[in-house]
């Protein structure tokens, strides 16, 4: 264990040493003699950004949960820390036990995001784990990784041992099964009680034999169970397994029904970026926006019932004594009892001072209706993402918002007493020309003129505009990324057309997405580019005080790897992705046709419209997709001067209503 | 306002590196678990009315630290006192609640100084460690200097020393206590004391141990 003295000469020279120091309200500590399987539950960047993610919540519940298991976090020390652990010789440790992270059975992190890669490695040494999957027998720790950047795993492919792809929490709990099965035949080389003995001898067929069986979980991806052959143009010529019984494709999973929502989350003492309780009440969207991967890779929706939402909302309250909850799905206005629950919400605890956040609001004066349901003090900003500025745009990536349905959303925004509105776009998307961009500033101005005539000088309007990637499993995924000199003209053009009064602009670095989009769109052979670029000192690239691009260059240059042919080449339909052995449920068919039907400028219908035959129905047999509450009443009407007063949509949602 | 209470609590070492605005959420939140009425702030964004009376730096313990809680209903203090220890994350203790009237300032206009035990690695003789203080609790004055986020500050800390003193010794190292100034004209701190006995790399943990505050 790591020993408090070291700690207290460590911790007073970094900064916020609450990163590290644990004890946290809800904090589970079991006793490690007790356990059969132990868990570390990383997350590859700073704790604030850790612990704001609600998958690693919900998995450390649920291993806990388990008598035989125990589950401890650990989250990427700061630049600081990392240099005073080395210097001391202080391995990486869990927040919970201060235990070694070396001496955990599984260490499984969390990746939602490609600029933590270089983090992963980084924790895996300060662990004093060898980075390279192959040079790990069964003494180590077994390094699995989980969440979206699992869905093209490959760059990473020689690092961890296996993936988890799609939705953990069945999975997650037939491997540590597995595990507590395969470690109980080890069981002579392996001490118990006071972790690993690192001077048993490897044994044979120990790990391989592990891997091997976990192969045949469904959802699991061992990489080094395939080989990738290669054309002489460079591009994918096959994905195979190298042995018989090895499948050749693997199906993400998912839960049919949503499991209860954690409620007795770990509470932070630290101000984490979302410092409050959070509430799933739907996994998936319906809306099929093109260039969303989150809206392809997590079909079917499946709505949470609101009665289940109510109760664990009261429990989570009562267990963390949060001062806000969000409602979290990707797109909350979507949920068919959003308005009775927001109500209840408001009954049950406006006294309490209890904020709601509901996050990704659909651009619809209901929305605003919504938020000034749950707005009760200070009218600080409303978000809306109408992603592209033109209407042709938007039709072309399926984000079916007019330039009227914005404007009417602004104007009751406006009057309703907020004062700032931010926007969401993208540039670089298909298709797009400058006349698109241009556009980006006439809606942005029609909405600041808005703002003024209801608000006055004192109406603000902030604008984000990101760069397009084309991600895996899109109908986008075999576009090109807009080459860098272009996205610079469009964002210097944009610049120009937008007044720099009363309008906040932000937008992303070029380098950060180039590097995102690489990292998201390569095959295993970047493995030796992310190592290098580590070893060269890459490190928290998420962040701008500590992103280094030349380091990413010089990595590259030094593998012989064009980045462009990742980042920024059109791929054909035939060509084999480095993702298509992974299979979200959604086909390639359907995605292709997707792609077809933006070239034409056309539109495809919200999922609870019509079913598209996106193939996930089929894949997963569903009997119902969406999986939503059954209600008489399928959209709220728009002109519903308070949000759940029909009786309709209450007794829809198995409320009753009242008032 | 119905109710005011004044809470003493201990801060330790499980808790020492968080920062006091972090202390102030935790006991919110602890509160609110342990579901007291709380008296909230008026205007736009409402606030309970907690009122601490001294931060404490980070990584200090402390077992007497002071916090004044506002409530909108009355309630026992035996009732509070057991509700609110069910709810603190471990390493905050809560070791005595009183009611007092609503009226007095806040704590944090009270506090006068504050007494501190600081642990410091040493294996000089007790007359040398005796000698050290005695030297510079002589000295008419002791110039230090302040690195603060604004732009660093010269100050004299001997007037903030009221009092400096070796409590003790165990094996290899002394428990000294001070008590420093801490009001309106200043405040003391521990390891600028320490810093000025030459003893800053030797100090192993400082603990708050009172908090002294002007009488009523």
């Amino acid at each position: 264990m790591t020993s408090a003295a070291l700690l207290d000469r460590i911790l007073p020279t970094v900064a916020k040493p609450g990163r590290y120091s644990g004890h946290e309200w809800n904090s589970v500590r079991k006793d490690w003699a007790q356990v059969k399987v132990r868990v570390a539950l990383a997350y590859p960047d700073v704790y604030e950004v850790g612990m704001s993610n609600l998958g690693l919540a919900i998995l450390y519940d649920l291993l806990n949960q388990q008598p035989d298991v125990l589950a401890e976090r650990v989250y990427a020390p700061w630049l600081d820390m990392e240099q005073a652990m080395r210097q001391a010789g202080l391995p990486l440790f869990s927040l919970e036990s201060r235990r070694p992270i070396r001496d955990f059975d599984i260490l499984g992190f969390s990746l939602q995001y490609e600029l933590n890669y270089s983090n992963v490695l980084n924790m895996l040494d300060l662990a004093s784990i060898p980075v390279l999957a192959s040079q790990r027998d069964e003494r180590l720790p077994l390094v699995i990784a989980g969440g979206t950047c699992t869905y093209n795993a490959e760059p990473l492919a020689d690092f961890f041992d296996f993936f988890v792809i799609g939705e953990g929490e069945e999975v997650l709990l037939e491997l540590v099964r597995l595990y507590a099965e395969w470690k109980g035949r080890q069981g002579a080389a392996l001490s118990h009680g006071q972790g690993r003995t690192h001077h048993a001898g490897a044994l044979a067929g120990g790990k391989e034999e592990f891997l091997q069986q976990a192969a045949l979980i469904p959802g699991v991806y061992v990489p080094s169970l395939y080989r990738v052959a290669y054309h002489a143009d460079g591009t994918v010529a096959s994905i195979e397994p190298l042995k018989a019984g090895i499948p050749t494709r693997i199906q993400k999973r998912i839960v049919p029904v949503l499991p209860p929502p954690p409620v007795r989350p770990v509470v932070p003492f630290l101000n984490v970026v979302h410092d409050r309780g959070m509430v799933e009440i739907m996994r998936g969207c319906t809306r099929g926006c093109r260039f969303c991967q989150a809206g392809m890779i997590y079909r079917p929706v499946r709505e949470r019932p609101l009665e289940e939402v109510l109760a664990a909302i009261d429990q989570l309250l009562a267990n963390t004594g949060y001062e806000e909850v969000a409602l979290v799905s990707l797109s909350s206005t979507d949920y068919t009892c959003i308005a009775p629950l927001v109500r209840e919400l408001s009954q049950r605890y406006g006294e309490q001072h209890l904020a709601i956040s509901l996050p990704s609001l659909r651009i619809d004066t209901f929305s605003v209706e919504l938020a000034q349901w749950i707005q009760r003090a200070r009218k600080t900003g409303l978000t809306f993402a109408p992603e592209a500025g033109s209407e042709r745009l938007r039709r072309v990536i399926n984000k079916g918002v007019t330039e009227e349905d914005l404007l009417r959303t602004a104007e009751a925004a406006y009057a309703s007493g907020w004062l700032r509105i931010k926007l969401y776009f993208m540039i670089g998307l298909p298709t797009e020309t400058m006349e698109d961009v241009l556009a980006i500033a006439h809606l942005v101005k029609a909405v600041r003129d808005i703002g003024r005539r209801w608000r006055g000088s004192r109406a603000q309007v902030s604008v984000s505009v990101a760069t397009f990637i084309p991600k895996a499993h899109t109908p986008f995924q075999w576009l090109p990324m807009e080459n860098a000199e272009q996205i610079t003209a469009r964002q210097e053009a944009l610049r120009r057309a937008l007044p720099s009064r009363a309008v906040d602009l932000s937008w992303s670095d070029p380098m950060t997405a180039w590097l995102e989009a690489v990292l998201s769109r390569g095959d295993r052979r970047l493995g030796k580019v992310i190592l290098r670029a580590w070893q060269l000192g890459a490190r928290f690239d998420a962040w701008a005080e500590a992103f280094q691009p030349g380091l990413w260059q010089q990595a590259f240059a030094e593998a012989g790897l064009d980045a462009g042919f990742y980042a920024t080449r059109l791929r054909s339909f035939d060509e084999v992705l480095p993702w298509s052995h992974i299979h979200t449920g959604v086909s390639a068919a359907f995605l292709w046709e997707e792609y077809q039907r933006s070239l034409r400028g056309e539109s495809s219908v919200d999922c609870r419209a019509g079913c598209l035959g996106c193939g996930v129905r089929v894949a997963f047999d569903l009997d119902r997709c969406p999986s939503i509450i059954e209600s008489d009443v399928k959209r709220i009407p728009e002109t519903s001067a308070a949000p759940g007063k029909e009786g309709g949509v209450a007794s829809a949602c198995g409320f009753p209503a009242t008032g | 306002m119905v109710q005011r209470l004044r809470i003493t609590f201990a801060k330790g070492d499980e808790v020492k590196y968080i920062s006091h605005l972090d202390l102030m959420r935790a006991w919110e939140r602890a509160l609110r678990r342990a579901q007291i009425p709380l008296a909230y702030s008026q205007g736009f964004n409402p606030r309970p009315r907690l009122f601490f009376a001294s931060a404490l730096p980070v990584g200090f313990t402390s077992r007497a630290e002071v916090l004044d809680v506002v409530l909108q209903q009355r309630m026992g203090l035996r009732e509070f006192a057991s509700r609110v220890r069910k709810q603190l994350p471990v390493g905050l203790e809560l070791k005595t609640v009183v009611e007092i009237p609503p009226t007095l300032p806040a704590p944090s206009a009270q506090v006068v100084a504050a007494e501190y035990e600081v642990v410091v690695e040493s294996q000089d003789a007790l007359h040398d460690m005796q000698a050290r203080l005695d030297k510079l609790l002589a000295a008419s004055s002791i110039p230090r200097r302040r690195e603060r986020p604004n732009g660093a500050r010269e100050y004299d800390l001997r007037p903030l020393i009221q009092r400096l003193w070796v409590i003790g010794q165990r094996q290899g190292a002394y428990v000294l206590g001070m008590r420093l100034q801490a009001d309106e004209g200043g405040t003391g701190r521990p390891d600028e004391v320490m810093a000025a006995l030459g003893l800053t790399d030797a100090v192993r943990a400082i603990e708050r141990v009172e908090l002294v505050l002007k009488p009523l």
